[in-house]
């Protein structure tokens, strides 16, 4: 049993910090059955004892969890509970989990992003629920008048086996939330646990199943007016005049105001908006060049080609060792800008005063939100309220706040409340892209086809830093420069679901099997050599472990038989470390009257102690299929900066009958859990492009896969 | 603006718009059933679907003038108590992530095997094709339909 010493701060806050006023919590209780009600400030009834921000137990024994972090669909709202409820010893069944209000000084970190809020939680939801525990068997103790190491407890109750004794915890709870925390807190042993690593389903699925107002977009509130706004139709363009004189006076339509480059028509009800900005005339005045997709091809050529770089990492002479090369492998890479769509478009809710503001949406960052807000309005983030709602998906689109901070300077301009809802429209062409990138990529093997040198150079459009500089295989590799350059485009780009990996990885793992191809290696064996080589003496600074790389590519190998040849079966293999998780594919494509089809990816995956077993599977299983459907069809190209994908009838997203079987498998281990949200999709497209090239000889290095040369050969 | 009396979950609601208005926009704005989402507007995602006297209808492109008297079900009347074997297999499979393109799926499934109650994977597939899942849950949105199907047995 491992002990957990807690320092005076985390005393502090785990004990004092009961929510204030006695239980004064915001319930996200948007309307009621019957009717609208506002959202509402409950003070806590009397009889519920909060023991700490996380939980209230009440004297029937039943328990409250506040889930701190946002759901975006990443199963947070469910697995975060379930942890508490395993060092509680609670019985699931008499759970009700609330969203917990934004409040960062109690909770630090309310993000749905980076896969890092498992990882950062773990050990304070454990001592949530641990030091409940702990006061709840002191006050039995001193009741029953045993000593506390007698006692156990399971499923919600305390129990004295000696005297057959047992008590919910409702009974001990008020007592117990008035004592002071022990030094120490044990922890569980991962063997005992029981809630941990079982299959839960979704604490809101009968919400979801019954169409209950849980999203952002389903915020409506009596006196609130709807808006659009209509954004500039290409990036480069600014606002040079509205004329709205026409849409004014049309029905529901309440006023048209200009702001920030934008019109807004603000109006009763979404449709008559809708119909209303058809008819504002606008124009719109260059700022800046006009790119188009084609311009953006020729510079990411340039870049990568000849263009100045940053070295981002250098190990060994490179330039020295690829003169000793006997071979040389050379490719590039190239993704397209795409773009989020999650299924609930953006929108926001704001109701700004004086004083203070109060929003309501569907944000990954209601922190940033929030601050951002106060900032924009010159007031104190105290001030600003952001109540956290369910979300529609996000894959990285709801980590800007921009939405927010537009409808708040929307009701603060037209000094009402105001929801201001996207139209598909709007969010797919709006901005904030995963962003264009092209990758070069060179290895230099020697005459036993080890890779002595690799070479790897990275040019994105707005994307910060296109290369992961410190992601395998460096540390298995002498000789290596991995440098990188951006170009400052107008087209806005944005975090997308494992930023830059979401294409880098796939681009290097097809790349590798080139390597292996042209060493006359199997991609497999090469891996677990440069792993071994890593191990035993690694290349500069590592960070990963190279037998948890191991683990996942000896599972994935054994589960899909990887050394077994199959009749009509194309096989390819990726593996990738990112998010703190590893994970290892093999894709197995067939051919359909000619036609390759991807039939099936296996995946192993190492992230440690899994903890739901449901929200994993389908975390796992989602990205794959996500993976695979940004790779194959996904594409936003631009001509004179305007977006020509604006809809989902020219942007393609992957459909039921296009996806392959996955079977998952984890590798068992007690290692402290990681994040799940990105980590599986990044290696997908290496191991799809993979297998394809077995089945066509042709190697997919460009995305969308369907655009390369072999488009038409794909499946459709 | 015409006044329109429809047919709602077994009830008479009435509505004060224009005669274009989406039926989708009616249930959200006007009549606090936001259970029907908006995603596309196109009819190309199926997040907005409904039961139009029992058929499956994608509500986002459906003019309120069109509906007359026909009886209209939205997932909020699918059934009392989210009991529905389509929505209960849903829960059984634990289908969701975020959940948001869920009650189209639903709408169209439980019309779906009303109508073809031993459908094959094929038949599931083509009917669940037109809609989009952008967390990728379509693997367990198949099963729960066959579960759903043999429930309903």
């Amino acid at each position: 049993m491992s002990t957990l010493k807690i320092n005076q701060n985390r005393r502090q806050f785990l004990k004092s910090s009961a929510l204030a006023g006695g239980g004064l919590f915001l319930s996200f209780n948007l309307f009621s059955q019957n009717g609208r009600e506002d959202i509402k400030v409950q003070s806590g009834e009397a009889d519920l004892i909060n023991f700490n921000s996380y939980l209230s137990i009440h004297p029937d024994g039943t328990v409250t969890i506040y889930s701190p972090n946002p759901e975006v669909g990443q199963g947070i709202k469910t697995s975060f509970p379930m942890i508490i409820a395993e060092e509680l010893d609670m019985d699931w069944a008499k759970i009700k989990v609330v969203q917990a209000p934004l409040d960062t000084k109690r909770f630090e970190r309310q993000v749905a992003g980076g896969s890092r809020s498992t990882p950062h939680s773990w050990k304070r939801l454990r001592e949530a629920g641990a030091s409940a525990r702990n006061l709840l068997l002191q006050v039995a103790a001193s009741e029953w008048k045993v000593p506390v190491e007698q006692l156990t407890t399971s499923k919600g109750k305390v129990w004295h086996q000696a005297s057959g004794k047992s008590q919910h915890y409702g009974a001990f709870a008020a007592a117990a939330s008035k004592l002071s925390l022990p030094k120490e807190i044990a922890l569980k042993d991962p063997s005992k646990f029981h809630t941990i690593g079982t299959w839960v389903k979704g604490v809101d699925n009968l919400d979801v199943f019954t169409g209950k107002p849980i999203y952002g977009i389903d915020f409506y509130k009596p006196g609130m007016l709807h808006a659009m706004v209509v954004r500039a139709p290409a990036f480069g363009l600014k606002l040079k005049s509205a004329d709205s004189a026409a849409v004014k006076s049309m029905p529901g339509i309440i006023d048209v105001v200009s702001f920030n480059n934008r019109v807004a028509v603000i109006g009763k009800s979404t449709w008559e908006i809708m119909k209303a900005r058809k008819e504002l005339k606008i124009e719109w005045e260059k700022e800046r060049d006009l790119e188009s997709s084609s311009g953006h091809d020729q510079i990411l050529t340039e870049m990568i080609q000849t263009g100045k770089m940053e070295a981002r990492r250098t190990e060994g002479d490179v330039d020295q060792a690829f003169k000793q090369a006997v071979k040389i492998v050379e490719s590039e890479f190239q993704c397209p800008f795409i773009s989020h769509s999650p299924m609930e478009p953006m929108n926001f809710y704001a109701d700004v005063k004086e004083d203070s503001a109060e929003l309501v949406g569907s944000t990954q960052n209601p922190e940033s939100a929030r601050n951002g807000v106060a900032k924009l309005l010159n007031l104190a983030p105290e001030k600003v309220s952001v109540v956290i709602t369910r979300m529609g998906g996000g894959f990285g689109r709801r980590l800007n706040s921009d939405f927010a901070l537009e409808a708040a300077e929307l009701s603060k301009l037209i000094k009402s409340p105001v929801k201001v809802t996207w139209s598909r429209e709007d969010d797919m062409t709006a901005g904030i892209y995963r962003p264009a990138c092209k990758y070069k990529f060179k290895a230099g093997l020697d005459k036993e086809g080890k890779m002595i040198a690799f070479h790897l150079r990275a040019a994105g459009m707005n994307s910060g830093n296109p290369a992961r500089e410190n992601n395998f295989p460096v540390g298995a590799i002498d000789n290596l420069l991995v440098e990188s350059s951006d170009f400052k485009s107008a087209i806005t780009t944005g975090p997308w679901r494992a930023p830059i990996t979401n294409f880098l990885a796939g681009a290097e793992q097809i790349f590798f099997d080139e390597v292996a191809e042209a060493a006359g290696k199997d991609p497999v064996t090469m891996r677990l050599e440069w792993i071994a080589k890593a191990k035993a003496n690694p290349v500069g600074k590592v960070l990963y472990e190279p037998d948890r790389f191991k683990s996942v590519i000896d599972l994935v190998a054994e589960k899909s038989q990887w050394f077994k040849k199959k009749k009509g079966v194309f096989k390819g293999f990726s593996v990738y470390f990112s998010h703190s998780t590893y994970v290892a594919q093999v894709a197995e494509v067939v051919k359909v009257k000619g036609k390759p089809v991807v039939k099936k990816v296996y995946c192993a995956v190492d992230c440690g102690i899994l903890v739901n077993q449901s929200g994993a599977l389908n975390q796992v299983i989602g990205s794959v299929v996500d993976g695979m459907g940004h790779a194959m069809f996904a594409k936003l190209t631009f001509k004179d900066g305007a977006p020509e994908q604006t809809n989902f009838n020219s942007y393609r997203i992957i459909r039921m009958g296009e996806i392959p079987e996955v079977e998952v498998h984890f590798v068992k281990n007690t290692l402290d859990p990681t994040g799940l949200g990105e980590p599986a999709l990044p290696p997908t497209s290496g191991a799809v492009g993979n297998a394809l090239y077995r089945a066509t000889g042709i190697r997919f290095r460009n995305q969308p896969f369907i655009d390369n040369e072999a488009g038409e050969r794909i499946i459709s | 603006m015409p006044m329109y009396n429809l047919n709602i979950n077994g009830k008479k609601l009435s509505a004060d718009v224009s005669d274009d208005t989406p039926l989708l926009w009616v249930l959200r704005d006007h009549l606090g059933l936001v259970g029907t989402k908006y995603g596309c507007g196109i009819a190309s995602c199926g997040a907005c679907t409904i039961h139009l006297n029992g058929e499956a209808i994608r509500s986002c492109m459906l003019p309120v003038s069109s509906v007359g008297n026909a009886e209209v079900t939205t997932i909020e009347g699918l059934s009392a108590l989210g009991d529905h074997p389509v929505q209960q297999a849903w829960d059984q499979v634990d289908v969701p992530q975020c959940g948001f393109c869920q009650a189209g799926q639903i709408m169209t499934a439980a019309a779906f095997l009303k109508k073809n109650p031993n459908p094959s994977e094929k038949q599931i597939i083509e009917t669940m094709n037109s809609h989009l899942c952008r967390c990728g849950t379509y693997h367990r949105i198949k099963e729960a339909v066959q579960i759903a199907a043999k429930n309903m047995k």
